[in-house]
C-alpha cells in the first residue's frame, strides 16, 4: 500500500466524486484511517495547516457540514473563519462571483463551500486562486459525505466492493444520493435506488443504478441501507402526499429492515426526520451506523484538507 | 437611416454582378445580376451587366458569392425600450446588418410591454431614426403580458404591429387565448405562441438523465407538446392564423403534422440554438446554453433538421435574447435563459447546408420567403419592384467567431469561439448598402 501520508489528489480542488478514480478514493479512505486513530486521543493537534486560511462559506444552513469542516480544519492548524449567508452581503445583493473575488482577495488557501444551486461550487471555484472543496451543491454532489459514509461502510464490513447498497427516499433532491452513487459505482458496489418514482430524477437509471418502487423489493438481500432525509423544504408541488403515507411505504422500520440482509447495516446522511424515513428504533438500534458517520465526517473531511493543501504552493 | 458608409451613395443604383442568384420565392438558383435602383429590386436575371451598365450605377463583382433576399428573423428581442443597456434598436440593427438580416420583428416582451398604440408607433418612430434595418414590431395578445385580458388587436395592428405574441410566455388561460384567436380572425392578424406550459417549465434544462447527473430540475418535453397541442384545438375552432413560436422535440412535430394535414392555418418556427445545440452543450453548467425553451437531446435535434428540409418547420428564427455578464455570469439553474443570434443565424444556417442535411434554397426560403408571406411583409424576393433589401455572402468562407467582434450590446453567444464557414460580405436595404465586410 501506498504511504496515505504522501498522497495528494490530482485535481486542485474537490468539487464531486465524478471524476476521482479507485485510487483516490481509496488514497482518502487510507489517510482518513489515520485521522480517526488521532481524532481519538486526547492530543488531537496536527500542524499541518499551520498558517493556513480556511474559509467556510455557507450559502446554506448547516449545522453538522459545517462544524465538522470547522474541527477538521483546527484540528490541523488551519484558521478557521465560517461566513454564513444570513450575516453576509450576499443578502445584499452581491453575487455569488463578487463574494469570491472579494474573499480571493484576502488570500485564503482553502475555500469550503455549499450552495443551493447546483454548479454553483465549480462556477466559484473558476474564479478564485485557492483550493475549493464542495460541501454540497444543489442537487448535484456532496463528495465529503460519500467518502465518509464509504469509510464508515469499509470499517465495518471490511470492503465496499462486491456489497449491495440501497440508498432509500429522496433521490430526487439528493446530492448525497449522487454522490454515493457515483462513488459506489466507482468502488465495485451494487447500488440501488428505492423511492416512489416521483422522488426518482428521469432517467435515473443512466446514473448505474438498479431502481425499485417498493422497499420490500429494494432491501432484499442488501447489505447496506442508505436513507436519505425527506426533503421537505423542497417539496413544493406535491411529490408525495403525505409524510403518513410516505412512512408507511418508505419509512425503515423493523418490518421493513427484515428484507435485507441478517447483518445489513443502516445508514443515514443526517439530520433525520424521526418517524418520516426512518423510524427511532431503526436509527438508535445496533444496526444503525448513523453516529459512526459522523464520527468518520471529521476523519475524512481532515484528510481531504490535508491532502489538497499538500499540492499549494510553499507547501 | 444613418450609416457612414453609406451616405454617399443614398441614391445611386446597385449592380450585384457575376453572382449565384438564388431567390427562394421563385425557387431560382443561377448565375447572373441583380440590379437596385430606387430602393427595390430592379431586375434578376442574366446578362444584366453584359447588356451595359446602367448610369452612374455602383458595379460590384460579386464573384461567384451568392446574392439573395435578405433574411426577415421573426423572433428578436430588442430591449427598447426599457432595456436599453442590453440591446437597443441601433445596436440591434447593426448585428442584424452583420448577419444579412434586414428585416427585424422585434419581441413584445419590452418595459413596459408593446401593448398599446403608442408604444408601437414609438417603436417604429425610433427605428425610423437609429436602425439601419427593417424593424417591424409585434404587439402583445394580453395586457401587460399577464395573460388575462386582450390587447386592442385592431389599432394595434393599425398602428403597425405586423403579429401578436406573449414573447417568452404562454398564454395558460385556454379561454383567453381561444377569445384571442377568434377575435383575431376577424383582423386576419397572426397569433404567434409561446409553447411552454408555464407549471412544467419550472426547470433550468431538458428534463432526462444529462439533468438528473448535473442535479438541476427539468422541463419535459410534454410541457411543450400539451399547449401545442391545445392550441391546435383551439385553432380548429377559431380557424384563425396561428404560428408556434419556437418548437424543440420530435413529438411537437407530430402534433404540427396533424394540424398540417387536417389543413389547419398553423405555421411554425425553429430557432437556430435547436438547430445547432443539444443538452450535453451544456457541459459543465455553461450558462449561455441556458435558453427557454431548453435545448434537447440529439434525436430531437436531427427530427428538427428534417422537419427543416421537408417543410414542415416553416421558419428559421434566431430567437436572439441578449442577456448582461449579471444575467448569466450566475449559478446556471439561477441564470437568465437566451442567446443572442441575429450575427451568427446565417453561418450558424449555413452548417446545415454543409453537412447536406438541408439544401441551401430551401434554407433561404425558411430564412427570409416564408416569414414574409407569413407576416405579409415585402421582402424574402427578388422579383421585380420588390423591397431593395439583398445580402451576398460567401456560403463558404471560413472564420472563428470572436465575441468581442459582435454588434451586439451583449455577448451571450453560444457560438463563441466556434468555427463557422459562411460570412455575409454585403448587406443592402432599400437599395442602400449598409455594411460591408472588409
Amino acid at each position: 500500500m501506498q504511504d496515505p501520508s504522501a498522497f495528494t489528489l490530482s485535481g486542485r480542488d474537490l468539487i464531486g466524486i465524478e471524476g476521482l478514480s479507485a485510487g483516490e478514493i481509496t488514497g482518502l479512505l487510507d489517510l482518513a484511517e489515520e485521522f480517526v486513530e488521532l481524532n481519538r486521543q486526547i492530543e488531537k493537534k496536527r500542524t499541518t495547516l499551520r498558517g493556513r486560511t480556511q474559509i467556510n462559506l455557507f450559502f446554506e444552513a448547516s449545522t453538522r457540514t459545517q462544524s465538522s469542516f470547522e474541527i477538521a480544519g483546527k484540528r490541523l492548524g488551519a484558521d478557521v473563519m465560517n461566513m454564513s449567508v444570513a450575516s453576509s452581503s450576499v443578502k445584499k445583493g452581491e453575487t455569488l462571483i463578487d463574494t469570491a473575488i472579494t474573499l480571493n482577495a484576502m488570500h485564503p488557501d482553502i475555500l469550503v463551500v455549499r450552495h443551493h444551486a447546483s454548479g454553483a461550487v465549480a462556477l466559484l471555484a473558476r474564479k478564485v486562486d485557492c483550493c475549493v472543496v464542495n460541501a454540497g451543491d444543489g442537487a448535484h454532489e456532496h463528495p465529503t459525505q460519500a467518502l465518509l459514509d464509504a469509510l464508515t461502510i469499509r470499517r465495518n464490513k471490511g470492503r465496499i466492493q462486491g456489497l449491495t447498497v440501497a440508498i432509500c427516499g429522496d433521490v430526487l433532491h439528493s446530492r448525497v444520493a449522487r454522490s454515493n452513487i457515483a462513488l459506489l459505482n466507482t468502488m465495485g458496489a451494487k447500488v440501488r435506488v428505492v423511492a416512489p418514482s416521483t422522488l426518482l430524477p428521469s432517467g435515473v437509471e443512466s446514473l448505474g443504478v438498479e431502481v425499485f418502487r417498493t422497499m420490500e423489493a429494494g432491501l432484499e438481500g442488501a447489505d447496506i441501507v442508505m436513507m436519505l432525509r425527506l426533503q421537505r423544504e423542497r417539496m413544493a408541488g406535491s411529490f408525495i402526499p403525505s409524510v403518513k403515507e410516505y412512512f408507511h411505504y418508505f419509512g425503515l422500520d423493523e418490518a421493513k429492515l427484515r428484507y435485507a440482509a441478517p447483518d445489513a447495516l443502516v445508514m443515514h446522511p443526517g439530520p433525520m426526520n424521526r418517524g418520516v424515513e426512518i423510524d427511532s428504533a431503526i436509527a438508535d438500534g445496533a444496526q444503525s451506523l448513523i453516529r459512526e458517520q459522523v464520527e468518520m465526517g471529521v476523519a475524512v473531511r481532515m484528510a481531504v484538507l490535508d491532502s489538497l493543501a499538500r499540492k499549494l504552493p510553499n507547501a | 437611416m444613418r450609416n457612414g458608409r453609406s451616405h454617399s451613395n443614398d441614391s445611386r443604383p446597385l449592380l450585384l454582378a457575376n453572382a449565384r442568384v438564388i431567390d427562394p420565392s421563385r425557387g431560382a438558383d443561377f448565375h447572373g445580376d441583380v440590379f437596385l435602383a430606387d430602393g427595390v429590386v430592379k431586375d434578376a436575371g442574366f446578362g444584366i451587366a453584359a447588356a451595359g451598365i446602367p448610369d452612374g450605377a455602383e458595379v460590384v463583382d460579386c464573384a461567384g458569392a451568392v446574392v439573395a433576399p435578405g433574411l426577415v428573423d421573426m423572433r428578436a428581442f430588442v430591449g427598447e425600450p426599457g432595456a436599453e443597456h442590453r440591446e437597443t434598436l441601433a445596436s440591434a440593427s447593426h448585428a442584424a446588418a452583420a448577419g444579412g438580416v434586414t428585416t427585424i420583428i422585434c419581441q413584445p416582451d419590452t418595459d413596459p410591454a408593446v401593448d398599446d398604440p403608442a408604444i408601437v408607433d414609438f417603436i417604429l418612430r425610433r427605428a425610423r431614426d437609429t436602425a439601419v434595418v427593417r424593424v417591424h414590431p409585434m404587439a402583445a395578445i394580453t395586457k401587460g403580458l399577464e395573460g388575462h385580458e386582450m390587447t386592442e388587436i385592431g389599432l394595434l395592428q393599425a398602428a403597425g404591429a405586423v403579429a401578436f405574441t406573449d414573447g417568452h410566455k404562454s398564454i395558460m388561460n385556454a379561454q383567453v387565448l381561444r377569445r384571442a384567436l377568434t377575435y383575431a380572425r376577424d383582423f386576419d392578424a397572426l397569433l404567434v405562441h409561446h409553447t411552454e406550459d408555464a407549471s412544467m417549465s419550472q426547470g433550468a434544462m431538458n428534463e432526462g438523465a444529462f439533468a438528473s447527473r448535473l442535479g438541476l430540475s427539468g422541463n419535459p418535453k410534454a410541457a411543450e407538446t400539451i399547449i401545442l397541442e391545445r392550441d391546435v384545438r383551439l385553432v380548429g375552432a377559431a380557424r384563425s392564423r396561428y404560428h408556434a413560436a419556437a418548437l424543440t422535440c420530435a413529438e411537437s412535430l407530430e402534433v404540427l403534422e396533424r394540424a398540417k394535414a387536417a389543413g389547419l392555418p398553423v405555421t411554425a418556427s425553429v430557432s437556430i440554438n435547436h438547430l445547432s445545440f443539444n443538452e450535453l452543450d451544456i457541459g459543465a453548467y455553461r450558462t449561455y446554453f441556458r435558453l427557454a425553451p431548453p435545448l434537447r437531446g440529439e434525436e430531437d435535434r436531427q427530427a428538427l433538421i428534417r422537419a427543416l428540409a421537408s417543410g414542415l418547420l416553416d421558419v428559421v428564427v434566431s430567437d436572439h435574447l441578449p442577456q448582461d455578464v449579471e444575467g448569466k455570469r450566475l449559478p446556471f439553474s439561477e441564470a437568465e435563459p437566451g442567446a443572442i443570434g441575429l450575427e451568427t443565424l446565417l453561418s450558424a444556417a449555413l452548417r446545415l447546408v454543409h453537412s447536406d442535411q438541408v439544401d441551401l434554397v430551401n434554407l433561404l426560403a425558411a430564412l427570409s420567403t416564408r416569414p414574409a408571406q407569413i407576416l405579409g411583409l415585402d421582402a424574402g424576393t427578388l422579383r421585380p419592384g420588390a423591397a431593395g433589401d439583398v445580402i451576398v455572402f460567401d456560403p463558404g468562407m471560413p472564420y472563428v467567431l470572436d465575441p468581442r467582434s459582435l454588434k451586439s450590446r451583449c455577448r451571450n453567444t453560444p457560438f463563441d469561439e466556434a468555427r463557422l464557414d459562411g460570412r455575409v460580405l454585403r448587406t443592402v436595404v432599400a437599395g442602400r448598402t449598409v455594411y460591408e465586410y472588409v
